[in-house]
């Protein structure tokens, strides 16, 4: 190597312009490589498997990368460099620890005292062999604080179980007992999709059950099923179909709930879906914070394509990055084709113009998990389920301060003291009912008089805030409002795309705003509302000032 | 069309086109949005991501980026809206928090700080992110990178807009910046994050002109002496690059008679991009090497071939001397080797560095003043086989397309040229048809930028051109390929073509060339059966002793499908120096009077005869090449050379100054003092060309109009003057007004010239002032230039195409065990032609400062060599001293030097054998070897 020392007499006449490109890596990482084909739209599983192998993304080994894909290094540093699993190491640079502990600091596990166990946990590590990072939220939310051993996912955890795990190198998660495919046909599964294909039941008549089950999109949007399919359906194909399984909403474990213990009914529905929009092929885009589920999905896919299940439609699965703003259809999208999550301006919607420019057919997980059930029972008896007019059955996912959290199957329309009282046992020993926020940390913060409000599409936004994904975290009079709306400002700052002004730099000065001791200025906080609702070009921007506007609206005492 | 949107935009009913943006229409309405990550200008994208320019849409829940958006019918748009006006002034008023104070910022008239000042947004309340300049978080964040020659990046001004990616990556196709990491730490970087200087950036620039903040920006213009820091320019003039034959236009900003910033401008060649020479490599033409003064050699200089002047000192070889004394000098020189000698004793070069008008005088004077047609410039060292085959082929040497006809390609092949380094702005509208998905057959035997975006990269082996084209043509007629009306219609020789290539099946050949048969197979039909493919070639087809024929093999692939005379096809050679295609139509070349007509043809020389008077000489002169030879001969003993530097650019070139220095009279009218001038007896210091008015005509037959933006230095004078002065005092009736004023009128000398020239009928004086730029032929000086030739037959006697066939002829001097290397030669980015220019301008001079000669790292590690070191390379001619560079470009078995460095000369190396049609000499392939510097010094 001392072969490559730079001669003195000119900056760069041994070599041309930029690095040298070391041919003994090139090697390595193209065996590295085997079996991905050289295309873009798999730069982050290339990244992946980089990473995995070791611990970090050497440049050397970006620009062998760069080489064998024909991109240049700057198209590679700037995806490598968007999302947060990889680490990007310089040739002058210290390579990270071996093992990296992820500690979540997002709303419910900051009230399970996240930061205490961060602050003990680097007193505790030495940082030559452990790593500790906080990280927006893992989806473990029942279970606070959540943590990440390597890719060992953690629930309750404290520093002693997480230390004992790394010093056993336990860094993988376990796989939860689910029904495989074969248990899951043993109980009937993959008839519904025999049917639909052999036609006894039309894509006309899917469309219109599904249009009055009332399903719509759980992923937060809320849009009715029947009528996105009818759209994508509109649009002249080829058409693909997307799996947002990207669930980052902090205060949201629905989908891992799901995927964990049934995961063939969402793959059967997916497959049902893909038949009525006519769509060639499935991507499904799941969280690299989900491990277990991203091994069971692997596996059950595989097992799919054994039994031919996917001949007319192949899965795909694909493995996000650390990247919360992915969840966004259109971010999923272009993660998906292999760059930075950066959501698209509409129009043209994705139903017209989507991944790789075709018509796409994009559902949340829950969404497809009730497809199986909502044709085979019939839409009347989904609609019937939900309360105050709503239609269908919700998986809320239930944290905070009450007496059993966890995935509560509840009505539509369901209020947040119905919730508690039918599904969570109570509000916890001790604390009173102060606060809570229905849909995550983009549905803003509600006071406890309003309670008693359902908790639906389209009901809380008179209340300036929304359900969303009904991830509800419920907050007690033990609880600093100011300082979970700072959280949530933080985690927003932390997972902004940094494509437009105002969320790019609203999220960080509401966040600055907010700081313990100060007293914002209202009339700026409004006009930051302002923009950032009105300016931004996705819903992340859109929303993120809602926990300030809550604070205006129901908390102004906190802001003095 | 009646499909137009009818909306309403601030109040008022507006038509517009769908895919107009709401942006574009206010902006012909006469509103002005501001706008900070949209540039107007051609080949930006808009990308709707700093949100300045929101408007109101009636009945949306949130506002609209007018930039992208587009109208739909009866949409109610708003400007002026409560809600817009309000984010788009907070849009400001987040960015300058955030940002140094306008007094502190790195370019207080950048647009970021127009629009601030026009949307009075408020200031003062919003914390800012960071500490400021000089700060710890300064440091850490590496905001200030001063690691470029030519720019200076300060990120504490940076609004990530992305503009800067988009100049990169879109407009440029350089991919070089990057937008990195996430959030408010978004930013641009340079390849993985690294200094600019040591990333793989040209130095286009084009990220410092789209730049709204001066967050990236020119170092020339930084001054700590001015008041804002920042220089102002106080003029600017349009104008164009002196440097290669793609023909930027330019505005040049001047200060105190000097040029401070060269933008590019929306010229149909460049639409407003520019390469690392056009924009950074102006200040050669003040470099203390220029000549100010004239100078006369010392009768104590006694002249040899390996005389070597120092520019800095020459005082030991000339004296200075007045015009009157040098200029007397000169003619009386000529007048009595003409005396002596007749016109066959004396030789003229020409440059294609200068005008049209300095050419066609140039040859006017070379022509009617001595009775020669010993006459040529460097065009016989580029295309002149290139031009060979066109003319015997389709009756015309210019491109039949445009480069710029990429746009509408479906195939590209680009053979023999490496116009990312040659011709970079040409190479943005390829990178950019290969981006959009075009097909793009790359074939070399050396890589280059362009690979990266090749659909079909080919690396040949060197030489092998004819079968590999053949093999190709092979394909196309056996498969049935060929487009037979066409053929029918307009070609011929086609029988003798298919009876040619039957010997060249892609299996006979694929070891020869290196390439697996299946790829020509692949290669041969995308071209022959996509719906319009385009041809470029360069040096590397031209440059061989087999140069013509390779020429000839590319018109028929061309003539043989029908893949010309459309949109998105056709054939460009793609021409090197700024004016090399307009000096050869000006007849600046030994066989051709203006326009190609024929020196041996009786009718011409009849014409010229009543109009020059005099006795013209009757028969063809000598090339370039064949001039030293005939130096050598003791036939030729005087010359006029203006511009050229045949003792660097000629092959041999032990041989060509061992030539020169034999002349009995050399009279050299230069703007520095070259390896030519070494040879001089006379030296006459003439101007740059932003010194000085004249028309020039690129590569795309496109004549733009060059303005002067300084004034000469010293006593320098204008070329065309000193030629002017120069004939009258050889005695010739010149005048072009010259004996009024002193100084020639260029529109005149330009009218005299297009009288001879149909081909310029359309393109009076008139209209090339007024638009600078204009495309022959023109129907009519009111209707646009023909980009397109060969619509409905060629300019031949029958109309007709001919296809002449090609047989495998080998190159002159192949390597053999004492010469085991393939020496080839060419170009660098920085560095153009000789050097004699853009080694004396700083910025390029400092990103490549030093000779070098680059071989593959295998080639390197085989021959126990060490990048970095300086080595020895040699061949029958000759040998030079160079720093070794590890390059994979250059293929296992060869090595690669560039001709820009005097001190690592590569003509002394390559081999003068000729085309024997186009009389090119072999520059891109003889035998070498190359051993460490150690060892050869021993």
């Amino acid at each position: 190597m001392n072969k490559s020392a730079k001669p003195e007499s000119s900056s760069r006449a041994w070599h041309p312009k930029g690095r040298p490109l070391d041919v003994a890596v090139l090697d390595e990482v193209s065996t590295l490589l085997a079996g991905l084909p050289p295309k873009r739209d798999l730069l982050i599983e290339m990244l992946h498997r980089l990473q995995d192998k070791h611990g970090a993304l050497h440049a050397s080994h970006l620009k062998a990368l760069a080489e064998l894909m024909r991109l240049s290094e700057a198209e590679i540093f700037e995806v490598a460099s968007f999302y947060h699993h990889f680490d990007i190491i310089k040739e002058a640079e210290a390579a990270p620890p071996p093992l990296t502990i992820r500690v979540c600091d997002s709303v419910s596990c900051m009230l399970a005292g996240a930061e205490a166990l961060i602050t003990a946990l680097k007193s505790q590590v030495n940082p030559a062999e452990i790593r500790v990072v906080a990280a927006p939220c893992l989806g473990r939310c029942a279970e606070a604080p959540a943590a990440m051993v390597g890719r060992n996912a953690v629930g309750s955890a404290d520093a002693a179980r997480l230390l004992a795990l790394a010093a056993a190198g336990s860094v993988t998660s376990e796989i939860p007992a689910y029904d495989a495919l074969s248990v899951y046909r043993a109980k009937g599964g993959y008839a519904l999709l025999d049917r639909v294909k052999r036609g006894d039941i039309s894509v006309d008549e899917l469309i219109d059950m599904l249009s009055s089950s009332g399903l719509r999109g759980l992923g937060g949007a809320g849009f009715p099923v029947g009528r996105k399919w009818a759209s994508v359906r509109s649009f002249p194909g080829p058409r693909l179909m997307t799996i947002n399984g990207d669930e980052g909403e902090p205060g949201t474990f629905k989908d891992r709930y799901h995927l964990e213990r049934d995961p063939h009914r969402m793959l059967e529905g997916a497959l049902i879906a893909a038949h009525v929009v006519g769509a060639e092929r499935i991507y499904l885009y799941m969280r690299d914070e989900y491990p277990a589920v991203l091994d069971i999905l692997a596996r059950e896919i595989a097992a799919l394509d054994a039994a031919g299940l996917t001949a007319a439609c192949p899965i795909e699965l694909r493995r996000g990055a650390g990247a919360y703003i992915c969840g966004e259809e259109s971010a999923m999208i272009e993660s998906i084709e292999g760059k930075r999550g950066l959501p698209r301006h509409r129009p043209p919607f994705i139903a017209e113009r989507g991944l790789f420019g075709r018509p796409t057919l994009n559902h949340n997980v829950e969404t497809l998990h009730w497809l199986r059930d909502i044709i085979e029972k019939g839409p009347d008896w989904f609609a019937g389920l939900g309360r105050r007019g709503a239609k269908g059955l919700r998986s809320f996912s239930v944290s905070g301060r009450v007496r059993n959290p966890g995935v509560k199957i509840a009505p539509a329309g369901i209020t947040l003291n119905e919730l508690i009282s039918e599904h969570c046992g109570g509000i916890s020993d001790g604390h009173e009912l102060a606060a809570y926020l229905p849909g995550g940390a983009s549905g803003g913060i509600l006071p406890a008089n309003l309670a008693d409000e359902p908790l639906e599409f389209g009901m809380l936004e008179k209340h300036g805030s929304f359900v969303g994904s009904h991830a509800v975290v419920v907050l007690s009079n033990h609880d600093d409002i100011r300082a979970v709306a700072r959280n949530i400002l933080s985690f927003f700052r932390h997972e902004s795309c940094g494509q437009c002004t105002p969320c790019r730099l609203g999220t960080a000065k509401l966040e600055a705003l907010l700081a313990p001791g100060g007293k914002p200025d209202i009339g700026l906080l409004n006009d930051l509302d302002h923009v950032m609702r009105q300016g931004s070009i996705c819903g992340l921007g859109q929303a993120a000032p809602n926990p300030v506007a809550s604070l205006i609206r129901y908390f102004p005492e906190v802001l003095t | 069309m009646s499909d137009k949107i009818s909306f309403t935009l601030d109040g008022k009913a507006v038509q517009a086109e769908a895919d107009e943006t709401l942006w574009a229409i206010a902006k012909r309405e006469g509103i002005a949005i501001p706008h900070l990550c949209h540039l107007d200008a051609p080949g930006y994208r808009p990308d709707g991501n700093c949100r300045a320019c929101l408007v109101d849409i009636a009945g949306e829940r949130t506002l609209a980026a007018s930039c992208i958006r587009k109208p739909t019918e009866g949409m109610v748009v708003s400007t002026t809206a409560e809600r817009a006006t309000k984010a788009r002034a907070m849009v400001f008023e987040l960015l300058a928090a955030d940002m140094p104070a306008r007094e502190a910022s790195p370019d207080p008239d950048a647009v970021f700080w127009h629009w601030y000042e026009k949307i009075d947004a408020r200031a003062g309340r919003i914390p800012a992110a960071r500490s400021g300049i000089g700060t710890p978080d300064d440091a850490a964040l590496n905001l200030h990178d001063h690691s470029h020659a030519a720019i200076a990046v300060r990120l504490d001004a940076c609004i990530a807009c992305g503009l800067c990616e988009r100049a990169c990556g879109e407009v440029q196709v350089n991919d070089v910046i990057g937008m990195g990491f996430r959030g408010d730490h978004t930013r641009p970087v340079f390849d993985l994050s690294d200094p600019m200087g040591s990333s793989t950036c040209v130095g286009c620039g084009e990220c410092v002109q789209a730049c709204p903040t001066g967050a990236l920006f020119e170092k020339s213009l930084i001054d700590p002496k001015a008041p804002s820091g920042v220089i102002k320019p106080q003029k600017e003039v349009d104008s164009l690059c002196p440097y290669c034959g793609v023909g930027c236009l330019t505005k040049v900003g001047v200060s105190d008679n000097k040029i401070m910033r060269v933008d590019g401008r929306d010229g149909p060649a460049n639409e407003g991009r520019l390469c690392v020479k056009g924009r950074f490599g102006h200040d050669y033409i003040r470099h203390p090497h220029r000549l100010t003064k004239p100078l006369i050699r010392r009768a104590d200089a006694l002249k040899s071939g390996d005389a070597v002047v120092d520019p800095a000192n020459p005082f030991a070889t000339f004296r200075e001397a007045s015009w009157e004394e040098a200029l007397s000098l000169a003619a009386g020189g000529f007048r009595a080797q003409l005396k002596e000698h007749g016109g066959k004793g004396f030789a003229g070069f020409g440059s294609a560095k200068c005008s049209n008008e300095e050419a066609y005088l140039f040859q006017k004077l070379v022509r009617q003043g001595f009775g020669t047609n010993n006459v040529d410039h460097c065009t016989r060292l580029c295309h002149a086989s290139s031009v060979a085959a066109l003319m015997e082929g389709v009756g015309s040497g210019a491109v039949s397309a445009p480069f710029s006809a990429a746009a509408d390609a479906d195939c590209i092949i680009v053979i023999g040229a490496r116009p990312t380094e040659n011709h970079p702005v040409a190479a943005t509208y390829l990178k950019q048809a290969a981006k959009r998905g075009a097909k793009l057959i790359v074939m070399d035997p050396r890589g280059s930028g362009l690979f990266r975006h090749a659909s079909h990269p080919v690396r040949f082996k060197s030489g092998m051109d004819v079968p590999l084209l053949n093999a190709m043509l092979n394909v196309i007629i056996t498969e049935g390929l060929i487009n037979t009306d066409y053929i029918a219609d307009h070609v011929d020789g086609f029988a003798e073509i298919a009876a040619n290539a039957a010997g060249f099946t892609p299996q006979s050949v694929e070891a020869i060339c290196g390439v697996p048969a299946a790829e020509i197979h692949e290669i041969a039909r995308v071209y022959a059966k996509s719906k319009a493919s385009i041809i470029f070639w360069g040096m590397g087809v031209s440059q061989h002793v087999h140069g013509t024929d390779n020429a000839r093999c590319l018109i028929a692939l061309a003539m043989i499908t029908g893949q010309v005379g459309r949109p998105g096809t056709g054939l460009h050679p793609l021409r090197g120096q700024n004016n090399v295609q307009g000096a050869s139509d000006a007849g600046l070349i030994p066989m051709f009077f203006p326009d190609y007509r024929a020196v041996e043809d009786n009718s011409v020389l009849g014409r010229y005869q009543a109009e020059w008077g005099g006795a013209l000489d009757t028969k063809r002169g000598l090339t370039v090449v064949e001039i030293i030879g005939a130096i050598h001969d003791g036939t030729i003993k005087s010359m006029f050379i203006m511009g050229e530097n045949p003792a660097m650019s000629d092959p041999d070139q032990h041989h060509a100054r061992a030539a020169l220095a034999k002349l009995e009279h050399l009279v050299v009218q230069d703007i520095f003092l070259t390896e030519t001038a070494f040879h001089a007896d006379v030296l006459l210091p003439a101007s740059a060309h932003a010194e000085k008015l004249g028309t020039y005509t690129n590569t795309n037959r496109q004549v733009q109009l060059g303005r002067p933006a300084v004034m000469p230095p010293g006593e320098a004078r204008l070329d065309i003057d000193i030629l002017v002065d120069l004939a009258r005092r050889i005695g010739l009736d010149w005048d072009y007004g010259f004996a009024k004023t002193g100084q020639a009128d260029v529109g005149a000398v330009y009218e005299e010239m297009r009288a001879h020239m149909p081909s310029l009928s359309g393109l009076p004086w008139s209209r090339i002032l007024r638009d600078g730029t204009a495309t022959y032929p023109a129907p009519s000086p009111d209707m646009p230039g023909q980009d397109i030739l060969f619509t409905k037959g060629y300019p031949t006697p029958n109309g007709r195409a001919k296809l002449v066939p090609a047989a495998l002829v080998p190159p002159d001097e192949v390597p053999d065990s004492a010469f085991p290397l393939v020496l080839t030669t060419g170009r660098l980015l920085e560095h153009w032609h000789t050097g004699s220019m853009t080694r004396r301008a700083g910025v390029l001079d400092a990103i490549e400062p030093e000779g070098l000669a680059a071989m593959h790292p295998k080639e390197i590690d085989r021959l126990g060599l060490e990048a970095g070191n300086m080595v020895s390379i040699q061949t029958r001619r000759g040998a030079i001293s160079a720093r070794l560079r590890a390059d994979r470009d250059v293929a296992e078995g060869m090595v690669f030097v560039p001709f820009a460095f005097q001190e690592a000369a590569a003509n002394i190396l390559t081999n003068s054998a000729l085309d024997p049609v186009g009389k090119i000499p072999e520059f891109k392939f003889c035998a070498a070897r190359v051993m460490a510097s150690a060892e050869a010094a021993e």
